[in-house]
């Protein structure tokens, strides 16, 4: 089974922060608003989360992608 | 800084070779005996078996990478930028051995059937006058060679950076996908190599793998507190003790070695007798005297480090500065700048689209470990310990 896993452009990111409040489960900020993912898999319960931060990125730096 | 020892002159002569010498030397590069489909194979099948990795740093399989370049025109990128102030490895070779690059260029270039390939040297560099010249020497060379100058900035010599100023013009980094060999150069695929791999290339086309194995040597940039410092030409897997003995031996009492350039790891004395080739980063060694503070040196390259983000990625833009920041304040005796240092270096590290941001971490954090009781005496007695030692 694959499953997925939440990757970051780190050139595309610019600290909206909006990720961490969409997915706090998974996703915190640096100090300096930069987010910090939490490794492996994304959980399948959170999946359907997942896909909403990553749908709410105002950059589309963050990403759900198949592994 | 361009002392050229070479007791083991296998790649770097102790002049300049002009294309007549160099063909006295090594014999013309053997480009017919790799033609063809059945000729590429077997070349990169001998450089798999000669073990060959890339010595810009990354030590990644140089076969891989010419067997990953596949589809229409080709495009061989030479680096020969050598952003580190800590190596002048790549510019000794392209100033006295430019046609063992060129050949190895050429190599390349028919392996991953190539049309066009360009040499990539910083703007202003001493190396490429003598390029020029190389170039000018070589009439049959079956695919045209460009020389671009690079804006010196430390990471617009990271691939990912040549290729898009190449392609653009604007020599910052992109990140790791997609690789050069599926888009690079204006959308070709593209070989990325440092100018000390190709050469090793034109030897090894010489001798085939098993007398390369055998007889292969490294380029090391020795700087510090040794009589002479410089580029040597060394056996592989030499211990740093070894190769510092080369350059002359210690001029003083040391404390550590800092390996792989501004973005290696600190070691201390005692543990260099370590091999350097088992230490990520590229091949440099500078010497730390007793008598100076590493904290102090580290604090500094760090502000340097710093100064040279591309300013692309948030944990670079905002983390080095704040890495340095904390070092700075580690010398003015701020306790809590180690509180600071133990809880940034780690959120750092793997985030940029380059490794700029984690070479900054690996020096800073061997630094806080190789230099603990600098560390301590700086926080808790505010003072150097160099002073002290320097006093005793």
């Amino acid at each position: 089974m694959t499953g997925q896993r939440l990757t970051v452009d780190p050139i595309g990111c610019r600290a909206h922060g909006l990720c961490a409040e969409a997915l706090p489960e998974l996703i915190g900020l640096d100090e300096w608003g930069y987010p910090l993912l939490a490794g492996g898999l994304v959980p399948p319960d959170l999946v359907a989360e997942a896909r909403r931060a990553a749908a709410a990125c105002p950059a589309l730096a963050l990403r759900l992608r198949k592994s | 800084m361009t002392t050229v020892f070479t007791p083991m002159a296998r790649t770097l002569p102790s002049h300049r070779q002009d294309l007549a010498t160099h063909t006295r030397t090594h014999g013309a590069v053997p480009l017919a005996a790799f033609a063809g489909d059945g000729g590429r194979r077997g070349f990169i099948a001998e450089v798999g078996a000669a073990d060959i990795r890339g010595r810009g740093g990354a030590g990644f399989p140089t076969a891989r990478k010419l067997a990953a370049v596949r589809g229409r025109r080709p495009v061989v990128v030479a680096n020969g930028c050598e952003g580190d102030p800590l190596s002048h490895k790549d510019k000794a070779l392209l100033t006295l051995a430019p046609h063992l690059v060129l050949d190895g260029i050429q190599l390349a270039a028919q392996a991953v059937a190539a049309t066009e390939a360009v040499l990539c040297v910083h703007q202003g560099s001493t190396a490429i006058a003598s390029a020029v010249a190389a170039l000018a020497e070589r009439r049959t060379d079956p695919v045209s060679v460009r020389i671009v100058e690079i804006p010196r900035r430390y990471v617009a010599s990271e691939e990912s950076a040549l290729v898009n100023y190449l392609t653009t013009g604007d020599a910052r980094p992109t990140g790791k996908e997609p690789r050069p060999a599926e888009r690079g150069v204006s959308g070709r695929p593209t070989l990325v190599d440092n100018v000390d791999t190709l050469a090793q290339l034109a030897l090894l086309a010489r001798t085939g793998a098993a007398t390369y194995r055998a007889s292969r040597t490294d380029l090391v940039t020795v700087t510090g507190a040794v009589r002479s410092p410089g580029v040597i030409e060394v056996q592989a897997g030499l211990r740093i003790t070894d190769l510092l003995v080369r350059a002359g031996g210690v001029t003083e009492p040391v404390s550590a070695v800092l390996a792989g350039g501004y973005g290696g790891s600190w070691l201390p004395w005692a543990a260099a007798g370590e091999h350097l080739g088992s230490l990520p980063g590229i091949a440099s060694v500078y010497v730390l005297p007793s008598s100076a503070c590493g904290l102090s040196f580290t604090a500094t390259v760090l502000a340097q480090l710093a100064d040279e983000s591309a300013r692309q990625c948030g944990p670079c833009m905002f983390g080095l500065p704040a890495l340095a920041g904390d070092f700075a304040a580690l010398l003015r005796g701020d306790a809590d700048a180690v509180t600071r240092l133990d809880r940034r270096l780690p959120l750092v590290t793997g985030r940029g689209a380059c490794a700029h941001p984690d070479g900054a971490v690996r020096l800073g954090t061997s630094a806080l470990a190789v230099f603990r009781h600098d560390v301590t005496s700086h926080v808790r007695d505010r003072q150097c310990l160099t002073r002290t030692r320097r006093a005793a």
